[in-house]
């Protein structure tokens, strides 16, 4: 039978919840026996997302950002959404080193590292309306262990 | 996160240690501006072992302070670079203009 296991975490649009965001998603991955290689780019992802719906998605004003995360079996599903201003051109956004903010030092590569360090990485955003990033992680622990037995 | 310095005949080594991300990166970003100010330094080196974290953040910090520096004449290096880290600089073509060295001594050889 399939293993299921789900949470949700909401939290204020503020900078100082992006390493919140990120310990408290690899605490809820543990159950899965992740390497540590396997958590820094489950951490990395999440930092780019919730930063991107902070910096981005709310700018200067205050919102709520959505940390929704899904086991099944080995995979972890992290979905992370905002209320903000969305996305208009998705593709353009998502090219490697395209910065709607150079002023703000960013350097356009957060969709990319996202897609390198995750399985799978879907957008969906509305102008206006917010954003929501599906990210998609599967874990090679669990079978390792079983091999051994 | 903490930022650590020493001056070695002229040129700035900074130790960066803890988590680099978009949270920190602004203070972390005024520190070092400041530094560079001071000491009068052509030669940028950041020493990476201590950094246990860093997502794109790192990125525009470190590009940041190329810019600058560069304008002078300058140059920066990063040392002692984990796998994760060094595959996001390679991820944004971060090695074309920052070079990277094993540690402070090839660093310092080749400046
Ligand atoms: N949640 C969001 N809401 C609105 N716009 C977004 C959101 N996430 C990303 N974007 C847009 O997509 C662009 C690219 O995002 P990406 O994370 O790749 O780069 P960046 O955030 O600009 O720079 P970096 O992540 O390297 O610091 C952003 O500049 C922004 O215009
Ligand atoms: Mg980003």
């Amino acid at each position: 039978m399939e293993y299921k296991n789900y949470m949700k975490l909401e939290f204020e649009s503020k900078s100082q919840n992006e390493a919140f965001a990120r310990v408290v998603v690899a605490a809820f991955a543990s159950q899965l026996d992740p390497t540590i290689e396997e958590i820094t780019d489950v951490k990395t992802a999440v930092s780019e997302a919730v930063t991107n719906a902070i910096i981005h998605g709310y700018e200067k004003a205050t919102g709520m950002v959505r940390v929704i995360c899904t086991i099944r079996d080995n995979e972890l599903e992290v979905i992370i959404e905002d209320d903000g201003q969305g996305i208009v051109d998705v593709e353009k956004a998502m090219e490697p080193l395209y910065t709607s903010k150079p002023e703000l030092e960013r350097s356009g590569m957060g969709f990319t590292v996202m897609e390198t360090f995750m399985d799978k990485v879907d957008v969906y955003s509305e102008a206006g309306k917010g954003t929501r990033i599906k990210m998609v992680k599967k874990f090679n622990s669990l079978n390792r262990s079983k091999d051994v037995k | 996160m903490l930022l650590n310095y020493e001056v070695l005949d002229n040129k700035l080594v900074v130790k960066l240690e803890g988590e680099l991300d978009h949270h920190v990166s602004e203070e972390i970003r005024q520190e070092l501006d400041e530094l560079i100010e001071k000491k009068r330094c052509k030669l940028l080196i950041f020493d990476l072992s201590g950094l246990h974290f860093m997502d794109s953040s790192g990125i525009g910090v470190i590009m940041g302070r190329y810019k600058s520096i560069s304008k002078n004449g300058g140059k920066v290096c990063v040392i002692k670079v984990s796998d994760k880290i060094d595959k996001i600089f390679n991820l944004s073509g971060l090695y074309r203009i920052v070079d990277k060295h094993e540690n402070l001594k090839d660093a310092l050889d080749s400046m």
